[in-house]
């Protein structure tokens, strides 16, 4: 280590690393936590606004995408044991069907997006004004809650992506495999995130 | 004592590394040392920003009446005054800048444990501050806020709050990835033989902090945004003419901003509590008591946040649970305080530039401690609530405690980060111009609260000239002691004697290197018997 001038050290932590996203995970459920807060304090409020808002959401797509999020943890858990086993070839395709599932849940979101605004449901719309306070509230709170959500897919997509490349460069194998798990548990967080989302702007009218 | 020899320290972490000269190489080092300094670079030029805007308003305040500047720019002043001071000197300050130069060398590593994640964080923190400092010019004015950007003002007001409260948003994220990477170093990169409890104070008072850092800076986060979405889109979270609830917006600022007092004045604790042993000798009195306090700090603290809003409207028993929790805070505050006086209890103690910032800090820090309960207290709070007393004491706490501990430590260590020693001399008259500025600035403040000075005002009644003409004068006679110790400090880095390794006898690691320290802080991996403070 004496001659060694450049600072870039070949040494590797990866329950450091490990740590350092759960560490990351933590502030990430405290982040939304606010907004959860937010939410109890006002569906407490405008209890019965919120309920007549709920019912504009469509609880079909919302469910097909729950669905969606669920299978596609599963697969990218599943990629894990793949890589540690070796099998490069099977981690990839169920890597794939990770990000495709995301992507698939994109879509969704933005049809579900988009007919809302279709109806004029955004905030500042004409519509929107003449609703009551609680009402609009609540679809403050749905597009704000699930584009912050929809920002993070589209963060852990980029990440999986990044984590295939790696993959494919072998970068990433089977006794060096941290990024993947640390892939992993983004993208359960982010599937967890929905979980509550669901019920709380969906289910519960 | 082995770098005496040349003016290059010749292996120091100030030589070329990686492939890069000169400013490049500095702003693509991932060496946790450079990274200290670019943050204390940054700082020290933030924090002279933060000084000359709080200087006008001194000059303003000078005698009643309009005489500079008029009531919108002086809203603008102590807005971008409080933003700055908070979000980009005094919250990074000891943790960005030693934390990052001395963490691992303190704890026996190389670096911390993602060093391309630090540079990272540094830059998010430049990024953050160039918003900040955008927001003054152009728009609609300077925001006029406070920096506490308290709704529903913050929802209407027509100024760049939006801009601000980006900035604000920004640098917590820089904030949060700091703390993130020294839990993880605390955690994981300690030398042999340095069990928990054999790890000095300082990185102790770190790893308290950047819990808070990371478990707090979230919730201002989020609820900024809410701000910025609040802005843009009318929403009405915060805003009562639309449903939305202020208070609440009051809670979710509190919920970060009272951890974040302790965010600055943890380390501050921490410094302290390494430069009381070294200048008298002895071994720390109460090392577990002094531990337990730091993580009692950062457990309480989280739930003090209510006595910022004792008049803002909530239940009796919810405004006596946070005074109760607001006294139950002082009580670790006080143990560390006794900790340091019975270190130096007959100690064979050193006084010079160093010590006299240190033993100014305890004393102001007990003044704004003490000061502190006054406001915590329900009756006392509805008296002297949003006038100069809550000025005067979190100042006493954020400067006095937290600004003289960044003194202290930037003398204490002074010649580790540069290799040369500091004009011991000029450093006293600067001491003494300083501490007599701070009390002439700061302890009129008290009384003109306790008058009724209501903080936050351009102009006031005659009744109350006296005390802000004094104020004003130790305002001036603050920046000119202020002037003084950084001419001395930078000078010192040019012109200065070299320094010994461990010029102040230390026990800590970092005086077992050489000054300043080699590119990889230790030739050999550290092995660690000894407890860090084992004076004779």
């Amino acid at each position: 280590m004496e001659h060694n001038t450049s600072i870039e050290h070949e040494h590797r932590d990866d329950m450091g690393s490990k740590m350092g996203m759960w560490i990351f995970i933590f502030t990430e459920l405290l982040l939304f936590g606010g907004l959860f807060l937010v939410y109890a304090v006002m569906r407490a409020k405008f209890f019965e606004d919120f309920h007549i808002a709920a019912h504009q959401l469509n609880v079909f797509i919302g469910a097909v995408n729950t669905i969606v999020l669920l299978v596609s943890s599963m697969t990218i858990a599943m990629s894990i044991t793949a890589i540690q086993k070796n099998d490069k070839r099977l981690a990839l395709i169920l890597l794939s069907i990770t990000i495709t599932l995301a992507f698939v849940f994109m879509v969704n979101k933005y049809f579900e997006w988009g007919g809302k605004i279709h109806h004029q449901l955004y905030p500042g719309s004409e519509i929107v004004l003449t609703l009551k306070h609680g009402q609009v509230l609540f679809f403050s709170l749905y597009y704000f809650m699930t584009g912050l959500h929809g920002l993070h897919i589209l963060i852990g997509m980029t990440l999986i992506g990044y984590v295939m490349y790696q993959i494919k460069t072998d970068k990433i194998k089977s006794n060096n495999y941290q990024i993947l798990e640390n892939a992993g548990l983004y993208w359960h967080l982010v599937d967890l995130i929905w979980i509550f989302l669901f019920p709380l702007l969906y289910l519960i009218t | 004592m082995t770098s005496n020899n040349s003016a290059l320290h010749p292996g120091s972490y100030l030589d070329q590394q990686g492939k890069y000269k000169g400013i490049l190489g500095w702003l693509t080092s991932t060496d946790h040392k450079r990274i200290g300094i670019l943050y204390l670079m940054c700082i020290l030029v933030f924090f002279l920003v933060g000084v000359t805007l709080g200087g006008v308003m001194k000059l303003e305040l000078l005698r009643p009446g309009e005489q500079y500047i008029d009531a919108q720019t002086y809203n603008g002043f102590f807005t971008v005054h409080g933003v700055i001071m908070i979000f980009m000197v005094v919250i990074p300050g000891l943790a960005a800048v030693f934390g990052n130069f001395f963490l691992p060398i303190m704890i026996g590593a190389k670096d911390v444990a993602f060093p391309r994640l630090n540079l990272f964080s540094w830059y998010i923190y430049l990024v953050g501050s160039g918003i900040a400092v955008l927001s003054q010019f152009g728009g609609n004015g300077a925001p006029d806020t406070g920096w506490t950007f308290y709704a529903p003002y913050s929802i209407d007001s027509n100024t760049n709050v939006t801009t601000a409260v980006l900035a604000a948003f920004v640098l917590g994220f820089s904030s949060i990835l700091t703390g993130l990477n020294f839990i993880v170093t605390i955690h994981r990169m300690r030398a042999k033989g340095m069990t928990w409890f054999k790890m000095p104070l300082f990185p102790w008072s770190l790893y308290a902090t950047a819990w808070i850092q990371v478990l707090a800076t979230p919730i201002v986060g989020i609820t900024l945004l809410m701000v910025i979405a609040e802005r843009t889109f009318r929403i009405g979270f915060f805003d009562p003419s639309l449903g939305g609830d202020p208070i609440l917006y009051q809670h979710l600022f509190w919920i970060y901003s009272h951890p974040a007092v302790y965010i600055m004045i943890l380390p501050a604790m921490g410094v302290v509590t390494e430069i009381i042993p070294t200048f008298c000798q002895r071994k720390v009195f109460g090392y577990q008591a002094i531990v337990l306090s730091s993580l009692a700090i950062a457990g309480v603290g989280y739930l003090v946040w209510g006595h910022h809003m004792f008049t803002s409207g909530m239940s009796d028993f919810s405004r006596m649970a946070f005074s109760f929790l607001t006294f139950v805070v002082a009580i670790p505050s006080a143990i560390k305080v006794f900790n340091w006086i019975a270190t130096m209890y007959k100690g064979s103690i050193r006084i010079n530039t160093t010590f006299l910032y240190t033993l100014s800090f305890v004393f102001q820090f007990m003044i704004g401690g003490l000061t502190g309960l006054t406001l915590g207290s329900l009756a006392t709070n509805i008296h002297v609530h949003d006038t100069y007393y809550v000025v005067a004491h979190f100042h006493y706490i954020v400067f006095g405690g937290m600004g003289f501990a960044f003194f202290a430590a930037i003398h204490y260590w002074f010649p580790k980060m540069f290799g040369r020693m500091y004009n011991e001399k000029l450093g006293k008259i600067g001491w003494a111009i300083v501490f007599s500025g701070f009390t002439l600035l700061y302890f009129p403040m008290f009384v003109l609260g306790l008058q009724g000075m209501p903080r936050r005002y351009f102009d006031y009644l005659p009744e109350y000239s006296v005390g802000h003409f004094i104020s004003s004068i130790g305002g001036f006679v603050l920046i000119f002691g202020i002037i003084i110790m950084v001419f001395n400090l930078i000078r010192s880095a040019r012109k200065g004697e070299l320094a010994p390794a461990n010029p102040w006898d230390g026990k800590t690691l970092e005086w077992t290197i050489a000054s300043p320290p080699p590119l990889e802080n230790f030739d050999n991996d550290v092995v660690v018997t000894e407890h860090p403070y084992d004076y004779k």
